[in-house]
């Protein structure tokens, strides 16, 4: 059927762009309840110890105040993820700095900080772990029996590489690489206001992405059933996974004061207490040991992968799965295994952000892929060539990669655009006798879209549709809007399904008590999994307005509104539900993590363009090409914006962004210390899209969501080894730290630098 | 936000005698405000101690820029956007126009003032540097009196600066003497805008046959409080740029230099930019 | 408490308040124009910015008694009669707003850019929008929206 109103390709306004314009949408701090009060957080001022007395200064008017503490909570002291390690309200002991204790409400906000600062709490405080290596230690044990929240093991053909695989190989390279926290810097902080009522249950609405994880999460704080836990996503300023599971705990702290108060209560965090108490990425260290031939073929590899989850286990374990998974990139492994391990540490714990553990492992791999490429003696550019992935192929969990891809046409498309070759011989030529030094690099990778392996079955996704009493259809989903394009692409989908305007079709705001459970606005599944299911809906819709109310084929937007009212009037309410089947060619083994591990992939290669200033030892991204393969275009701007956003957000995670963490807690909690990128700061970002259509998303889309984090941070290094001859394996890459490095003289027993490099001006060396 | 507003008075006379009254009078110490993007940022914090203040904003006797023949006089309560937009301060002043243009965002310069800027004190103040560099003088006002000062004179110690509870900052006062000097300024801060800065240099120098007959350098972030580098413009001083005299430079400049580590920055980096900054400089001259 | 007297979107208000409260709070609060918002509370983000006598400020910094007698132009005072005001519909054809937090600031801090710069260069956009933070866009599309809108001579 033909719809002469395409729209799925097209640019069509956002759906709810004009009331972002027009400063008219309602974020939660927007909106104010009858009679709400306001709720505050008494927080850990130490990273790890016993409660021993919790005091409530007398001279202070408590009786204005709701107090709530654990014993208060009338299901399970836990929020839920994936298990249940993660106290709602600490009661004997905390494990991180900002660890909630208690909850106070009042009505009046100004008188919310006084009564923190009037609760004193006494600790005997025992020692806390900060990073990888002193959780691997054991000096302290803060989790479980040994630190580790989750191992994997992951081996191509669930083999153990051979011993003669490294006794023969010409060449063995080793190498370790580093990335930091980053805080997702969503510009709206969390914030939930919360209700109780004893017949109907808890009732929360804020800023969030996955309304059913909050759901889940009240049905055991408060022992009630999914029902009695409404849960209404308000508009939400920024999200970025920083609002993928933080929610379950700021939803559930706000409902208990809701409960003991018997008034409606708003949390609202200020951007110091959000920064300091809520989750961030995880650091991570991954380990290479690869062998190759002489003339450069991977023969096998080991990944020794870890990342730290901080204080409790949280999303850490699928953070580390997708990790371990696109450990080995794009790239034909014969002999691969990956150990993979998440570590407890008294840190607030991490969770989700933007790529969920692929940035980290794609950090080391395209690292170290330069690295092999400059012992063997050949160039980034060939030595991947000659190791790309292509169509028919299996990847290391041994996946059959059936639908085409061409690594090879896209890293020539991308190194064209960029210009590479030629830039890269005139910043050798011209490096020594500048001051500012000038690198071109890339890292060619891969996302996954969906949930890993069997994920999507598990979640079962359910998509509706209904029509309004003006016999518009309006779709029913869990699927949030926080920026990123839901509302609109979704909104697309639908419109050329039903063969209707674009302006016609609606998208109901996502309240639990209305909507199905399409899964979580996450891991890049949008527009592939929940598209799908709505392009089916759409079909049924029509299928059964043809059937039972005499919708003609073809059909106009008047027709289609005759057919659903002559429907609703006849037949009563109509609406469609479809669920998410697990298509028959996808299988995954958890237990030996081997199969299918994800539905699709995006193909990418990414192409940063630096300027080192040897005056600052500043490094800066001056030009930027971002090339990748993406199934359909569904929306041409908004696919363009999630890749800019994307690579800024990748930008500042290379060269700006550092959590400082003193004595467990975050020093540089405000925006005027936590630097990411201004409109100053960025380099031109150029675009480009490949589309080969995968048969598991609406018109052929994958998702993009999380890809544009991947690349640019090792493609950014990767240019700095060229524009400065060091060869530096941690991010964020600050100017001290380019600068400690650059001015190390010959006697400190490590690479000095070479001075034909450095340039003229330079006397640190020679000093 | 983290405090009560309604502990907090504030009062907004209507000329700059009535303040100086009010500062003369009061038995509890009025602390002013002028544009609020230092205090109001204590005020969000909860940490803004006093809690009587007395509004500076758009007072006519301070806000003012004045050209006379010989010099030109800022009102301390200028803003930023009134500093960059002065054609004189542009034309003969570009290290203040410089600083001023890196002093946070547009929306802040609109409402920052360079009084506010000085008598805030931090040593990593974006405009210090460069009314050293330029030997700004001070006029400060009380309800008693008027007297000025060097600038170079008016910071005593990390953010303690030579000026009582009952006075007030009025104006500061630039000769028109640097038309034959050449001029240097450079930040540099954690990224390229709304930077607070981790060094920073502002220098002038003038030469007459190859010599350096008159230099000054102001540095943000090398001590306790914002500096002029006494030793390193006196190593200068009379002598050509060679590659000697900047190492001698650059050792003097590394011995008077005295950062610290901090959220932003190591010492180590700022003493060993500044140099660089300071060898960018008299490679230039 | 203290009585202020503003003009807020063309329309004169007088407040009552502390003489400390924030601008920002009095917008929101006192005035139910929830548009700008609080994304730092230290005059970093720029998402609390508005128009103070045609000059663009944080209001989360300003003491409203310090606001007396100001003209004060807020998100919700740029629509033209009930139409989008070119520089929004600039915005919402280019990609410039996604998550549109940011978005009330950016706009009011492009309109106050092509106030003084009706047809900026890409550094002129760079330096105007330096003071308004994005996570969103990367920039590129709001760029797009404030080059689109200096075309249609959107300062007028």
């Amino acid at each position: 059927m033909t719809n002469p109103h395409q729209i799925v390709g097209q640019s069509p306004l956002r759906k709810e762009g004009a009331a972002k314009v027009l400063g008219r949408a309602q974020y939660v701090d927007d909106i104010t309840l009858p009679g709400m009060w306001y709720g505050a957080t008494v927080r850990s001022t130490i990273p790890r110890g016993r409660i021993s007395s919790i005091k409530l200064d007398p001279s202070f008017p408590w009786h204005e105040y709701t107090i709530v503490s654990a014993a208060d909570i009338p299901g399970e002291n836990t929020i839920v993820h994936l298990t249940k390690d993660h106290p709602c309200l600490a009661t004997t002991h905390v494990n991180h700095d900002s660890e909630p204790i208690l909850l106070l409400a009042h009505p009046d906000k100004a008188a919310l900080p006084p009564a923190v600062a009037a609760v004193h709490i006494a600790y005997e405080v025992l020692p806390a772990i900060y990073t990888i290596e002193e959780s691997e230690q054991q000096k302290e044990i803060i989790w479980g029996e040994d630190n580790t929240f989750k191992t994997y093991l992951m081996q191509k053909d669930r083999q153990p590489i051979p011993d003669e695989i490294w006794q023969q190989a010409d060449f063995i390279v080793e190498g370790e690489y580093r990335t930091g926290a980053q805080e997702q810097l969503y510009i709206e902080n969390n914030g939930v206001i919360a209700e109780y009522d004893p017949e109907a249950g808890v009732t929360v609405r804020g800023s969030m992405q996955c309304p059913f994880y909050l759901v889940h999460a009240l049905t055991l704080v408060f022992n009630l059933p999914p029902e009695k836990c409404r849960v209404i996503q308000t508009e939400t300023g920024g999200a970025f996974g920083g609002k993928e599971d933080f929610p379950s705990v700021i939803g559930s702290h706000a409902a208990l004061l809701a409960m003991k108060s018997g008034h409606p209560v708003k949390i609202c965090y200020d951007r110091a207490e959000d920064m300091a108490a809520t989750t961030k990425r995880h650091p991570s260290r991954t380990r290479h040991r690869t062998a190759v031939s002489k003339d450069g073929k991977l023969l096998a590899g080991e990944i020794d992968f870890a990342i730290d989850g901080g204080a409790y286990a949280t999303l850490s374990p699928v953070v580390l799965s997708r990790g371990t998974i696109h450990a080995p990139g794009p790239y034909h492994w014969p002999h691969l295994t990956v150990r993979a391990k998440a570590m407890a540490t008294n840190i607030p714990p991490h969770g989700a952000f933007r790529g969920f553990g692929a940035p980290q492992s794609i950090f080391a791999l395209e690292r170290h892929m330069d690295k092999i490429a400059k012992v063997v003696g050949l160039t980034p550019e060939e030595f991947r060539r000659r190791n790309f992935l292509t169509t028919g192929d299996r990847t290391a969990t041994g996946q059959l990669l059936s639908d085409p891809i061409d690594m090879q046409a896209l890293l020539t498309r991308a190194l064209k655009e960029s210009n590479y070759h030629a830039k890269r011989a005139q910043f050798e030529k011209e490096n020594p006798t500048r001051t500012i030094k000038r690198g071109i690099g890339f890292a060619t990778f891969f996302h996954g879209a969906g949930f890993t392996g069997s994920g999507e079955r598990r979640l079962a996704s359910e998509v509706a549709i209904d029509v309004t009493p003006e016999g518009r259809p309006r779709l029913l989903v869990s699927s949030t809007e926080f920026g990123q394009g839901t509302n609109t692409i979704l909104c697309q989908v639908a419109a050329d399904a039903l063969a209707l305007p674009y302006e016609e079709v609606l998208i109901a705001q996502p309240d639990t008590a209305h909507v199905p459970n399409s899964g979580p606005t996450v891991a890049s599944r949008t527009a592939m999994i929940v598209g799908k299911l709505v392009e089916r809906a759409s079909t049924q819709l029509l299928e059964k307005l043809r059937t039972e109310a005499a919708l003609p084929t073809p059909h106009t937007a008047e027709d289609f509104k005759q057919a659903a009212l002559r429907y609703t009037q006849q037949l009563g309410n109509l609406e469609v539900c479809v669920r998410y089947e697990a298509p028959g060619d996808i299988f995954w083994d958890d237990d030996t993590y081997s199969g299918d591990a994800y539905p699709a992939y995006a193909w990418a290669v990414y192409v940063a363009e630096v300027a080192v200033d040897t005056t600052t030892y500043t490094a800066t991204v001056t030009d930027f090409h971002a090339l990748q393969e993406v199934g359909r275009v569904l929306h041409p701007i908004l696919a363009a914006g999630q890749v800019e956003g994307g690579v800024a957000q990748a930008i500042g995670y290379a060269l700006y962004e550092k959590c400082i963490w003193q004595n467990g807690h975050l020093a540089n909690n405000q925006m005027t210390n936590y630097i990411m990128p201004t409109s100053a700061d960025l380099p031109p970002i150029h675009v480009h899209f490949e589309e080969t259509p995968c048969h598991h998303g609406p018109g052929g889309a994958k998702g993009i969501g999380e890809l544009p984090m991947d690349g640019p941070a090792p493609a950014i290094l990767n240019a700095i080894e060229q524009a400065t001859g060091i060869a530096f394996t941690e991010i964020p890459l600050l100017p001290e730290d380019i600068f400690e490095r650059m001015t190390l003289t010959p006697d400190s027993g490590t690479e000095a630098l070479n001075p034909a490099i450095a340039g003229p001006i330079f006397s640190e060396t020679t000093a | 936000m983290r405090s009560n507003v309604t502990e907090y008075d504030l009062v907004a006379p209507t000329t700059l005698d009535a303040a100086l009254q009010i500062l003369a009078d009061s038995p509890d110490p009025y602390t002013p405000i002028a544009g609020g993007t230092e205090l109001m940022v204590a005020l969000g914090a909860g940490r803004l101690q006093p809690r009587k203040l007395i509004s500076l904003w758009n007072l006519e006797e301070l806000r003012f820029i004045e050209v006379s023949g010989d010099a030109i006089t800022i009102g301390a309560g200028s803003t930023f956007t009134d500093i960059r937009n002065h054609p004189v301060i542009t034309e003969e002043f570009p290290l203040l126009t410089q600083a001023a243009s890196w002093t946070g965002s547009i929306a802040n310069q609109n409402r920052a003032t360079i009084g506010g800027n000085i008598v805030n004190a931090s040593p990593a103040a974006d405009n210090p540097p460069a009314l050293l560099a330029y030997d700004a003088e001070l006029t400060i006002v009380s309800s008693s009196e008027e007297r000025t000062l060097p600038y170079r004179d008016f910071h005593l110690s990390y953010k303690k600066v030579d000026l009582a509870p009952n006075e007030l900052l009025q104006s500061i006062t630039i000769l028109r003497n640097f038309e034959s000097y050449k001029t240097y300024i450079r930040k540099v801060g954690t990224r390229n805008a709304q930077a607070i800065s981790k060094v920073a240099i502002a220098a002038l120098a003038r030469l007459k046959k190859g010599s350096i007959e008159d230099i000054r350098i102001g540095a943000a972030s090398l001590r306790e409080v914002p500096t002029r580098l006494p030793l390193t413009e006196q190593s200068l001083l009379n002598k050509r740029v060679t590659p000697e005299t900047i190492a001698a430079a650059r050792a003097a400049l590394i011995s008077e230099s005295k950062p610290i580590d901090d959220i932003r920055s190591t010492a180590k980096y700022r003493t060993a930019i500044a140099a660089k900054l300071l060898e960018e400089f008299l490679q230039s001259l | 408490m203290t009585q202020s007297t503003l003009t807020i979107n063309g329309h004169a208000k007088t407040i009552e308040a502390p003489p400390m409260k924030r601008l920002l709070d009095v917008l929101r609060e006192d005035l139910h124009l929830t548009g700008a918002k609080e994304g730092c509370g230290e005059g970093e983000c720029g998402a609390c910015a508005i128009l103070l006598n045609g000059d663009l400020v944080n209001s989360c910094l300003i003491p409203v008694l310090q606001a007396e007698g100001a003209e004060i132009t807020t998100i919700e005072g740029l629509a033209i009669d009930k139409k989008l005001h070119p520089i929004q519909q600039c915005f919402l054809e280019n990609g410039g707003a996604q998550c549109g937090i940011c978005t009330p600031g950016m706009i009011l801090a492009t309109h106050h850019l092509l106030d003084k710069h009706p047809q900026p260069t890409l550094l002129q956009i760079q330096e105007g929008l330096s003071g308004n933070l994005c996570r969103c866009t990367g920039y590129m599309r709001i760029f797009n929206a404030v080059e689109a809108a200096a075309l249609t001579g959107a300062a007028k």
